[in-house]
């Protein structure tokens, strides 16, 4: 799994890192751990409605952060968990894009092992950066 | 845990961090606690209450009630009043769940009356309030109503006959913020409240039944609507729900462009992101952050509705023949423009409260007039196993601005707990000892176990030997729904 629930870093909330060998895949990486959190089994949740999201930022990490901010965003907005199923990262003159297409489905408790609401990405001890094996990012979520 | 060298005993409840602790600090720090409690304390408690009084317009000391632990900008527990001239607002004194907060409500039923109807109560309130990830509430909305819902708060709730007339006066502030401005708010805000009128939410936040176990203060108690051990009543803790969690997220990114770059105030940490209160910023997020404040009492007055209902419906009489009066609505993530005396002059400051409980002292405007004379009812909630406290309001109070702790705080993280405990056996074992939970989720159901939790009785006790606030009643759990 790329990704790992970390025991310490915030003991009211939950902290997590997640690798990848580039950009997209770190950023697959972080959304399921955050999805994770909310479902405990991310298999139980079926490809059913789908959502197109873009975004724009100087930064990579606060793209992360847009990203993230979107799955708890359909949680609240449309009762609906969701995956990524296809995202591009790419940088030009400067500016970070993101297109990823995700798809799930509304909460369903009868099929779905709930885990905690999350409430917001926070920038807490929020990292992302380059390592010699391809790339890291650390989020502590607000639940 | 290892308490920074430079930390100071002021008394036997109070320590300091002068303000040469750090680079920056305008005032000292003063964290609230016995020795036990500040020895147990996080290592981050201490350095993000020195962040906090690097803060301008920061008045007298920066505090941490003796709850504390690691937050995001301000520790939970922090406190802080700024001069609204000078100073700045920070969504990270307030939290991403603006105005979590409590509400007890009583019964004139005893546990003896309660407890062959308990797992009927409870199963009926988990239906009746919806609770965990991604639920909608039974109160349906247009975007538009929501709006008015945003800026006239539990008023609103009560004309549309959810609620007693009597329960905006046992709400902090009427149940309603004045200088609430839909217009400040974003339409992903909207779309992420709208339909969350009347839930709980998850993580630490619970629907409660209790007795009362213990009655340290009787007069006081009496005031409160408390005659006597064995009575029962239902204590509640939610928020603004996703409608306040994203007007967090809105104003601490708006606020993070504008910090450093136009009003040059150095960013130690992005979580406490601020703007001078009287800036455009500021202002729009005050008036966003008070719509907030009236989501989570609209929030909070359907869910007594609901509680009332349901109580009516089990026990076949109404809620008014069962005596389920509030006894008082508090908010524990605010900030509120109060007036306080500054040495010797009444001054106008901006109170931002994180995890802590406004509690005014006997005789002050803004304490309910039927509680005047003995001070604001506090009501503090306990893990699910271990109890809970309704305190009032002290003299003593005005050293914090009127401020004391909100909950037990936690020791042990999630991740943790859930190593620890499992939240089948946990249920099944509090079962046994005769607390009945339904849960939307076991994973944090085990997330809350008592064993997690600082002691509440160490808390309590912590805010009464330090003169912010003392101790009424003690209530131990009976039922409980979590989210």
């Amino acid at each position: 799994m790329p990704y790992a629930f970390l025991d310490d870093l915030a003991p009211a909330d939950v902290a997590f890192r997640a690798w990848g060998s580039d950009p997209g895949e770190l950023f697959r990486a972080a959304a399921d751990a955050t999805a994770n959190v909310m479902v405990e089994e991310l298999d139980s949740v079926r490809e059913r409605e789908r959502r197109h999201v873009t975004h724009a930022r100087d930064s990579l990490d606060m793209l992360l952060f847009d990203l993230l901010q979107e799955l708890i965003y359909f949680k609240d907005a449309a009762g609906l968990l969701l995956r990524v199923t296809h995202l591009t990262v790419a940088e030009h003159a400067g500016t970070w894009r993101l297109e990823a297409d995700l798809a799930g489905e509304a909460v369903d408790p009868e099929r779905h092992l709930l885990g905690v609401d999350v409430k917001a990405v926070t920038l807490h001890r929020f990292e992302l950066r380059a390592t010699a094996d391809g790339w890291e990012a650390q989020v502590v979520l607000d639940v | 845990m290892t308490t920074p060298g430079n930390l100071r005993r002021v008394d036997d409840t109070i320590w300091e961090l002068p303000r040469s602790h750090r680079k920056g600090m305008r005032v000292p720090a003063r964290i609230y606690g016995t020795e036990k409690l500040i020895r147990a304390m996080d290592d981050t408690v201490f350095e993000q209450v020195a962040n906090v009084a690097t803060l301008p317009g920061i008045t007298d000391y920066a505090f941490c009630m003796p709850d504390g632990h690691s937050g995001y900008g301000f520790p939970i527990g922090g406190v802080a009043a700024m001069d609204p001239e000078e100073g700045v607002i920070s969504p990270g004194g307030i939290g991403f769940d603006i105005n979590c907060g409590m509400r007890l409500v009583r019964t004139n039923l005893t546990r003896q009356e309660v407890a062959p109807h308990l797992k009927r109560l409870v199963d009926r309130l988990f239906d009746r309030v919806p609770a965990g990830v991604g639920k909608s509430g039974l109160l349906k909305v247009s975007r538009q109503q929501f709006k008015k819902v945003v800026e006239q708060g539990a008023p609103w709730c009560v004309r549309e006959g959810l609620g007693w007339e009597e329960d905006l006066e046992l709400t902090e502030e009427g149940g309603c913020m004045a200088g609430a401005d839909a217009a400040a708010v974003s339409e992903r805000a909207v779309d992420r409240g709208f339909n969350q009128i009347g839930t709980l939410g998850s993580g630490n936040h619970y629907l409660e039944i209790q007795v009362a176990d213990r009655v340290f203060d009787p007069e006081r108690a009496r005031a409160f609507g408390i005659s006597e051990p064995g009575q029962v009543v239902v204590m509640f803790h939610c928020g603004s729900r996703g409608f306040g969690h994203q007007v967090a997220t809105d104003y601490l990114q708006s606020f993070l462009e504008v910090m450093e770059p136009k009003y040059r105030i150095p960013v130690l940490d992005r979580e406490l992101a601020c703007a001078p209160f009287s800036s455009p910023e500021g202002s729009a997020y005050f008036r966003a952050m008070n719509c907030a404040i009236n989501m989570a009492f609209a929030n909070r007055q359907v869910i007594l509705h609901r509680v009332r209902n349901v109580f009516a419906e089990v026990f076949g009489r109404s809620a008014e023949d069962l005596g389920m009066h509030l006894v008082y609505d508090v908010c524990h993530n605010t900030a509120k423009l109060e007036e306080h005396h500054v040495r010797g002059r009444s001054t106008r400051l901006l109170v931002h409260r994180k995890g802590s409980t406004r509690a005014f002292g006997p005789g002050m405007a803004g304490v309910p007039a039927r509680y005047r004379a003995v001070g604001q009812p506090v009501i503090i909630g306990g893990s699910m196993e271990t109890g809970s406290y309704l305190l009032a309001g002290v003299e003593g109070g005005q050293q914090t601005f009127f401020s004391t702790a909100h909950g037990s705080g936690r020791t042990m993280s999630r991740t943790r707990a859930r190593k620890t405990w499992r939240g089948q056996s946990l249920r099944d074992d509090l079962e046994r000892r005769g607390i009945y939970i339904r849960t939307a989720s076991f994973k944090g159901l085990a997330e809350e176990a008592g064993g997690a939790y600082k002691s509440i009785d160490d808390v309590v006790e912590a805010t009464e030997l330090a003169g912010l606030s003392r101790r009424v009643v003690r209530f131990a759990p009976m039922g409980n729904v979590k989210g």
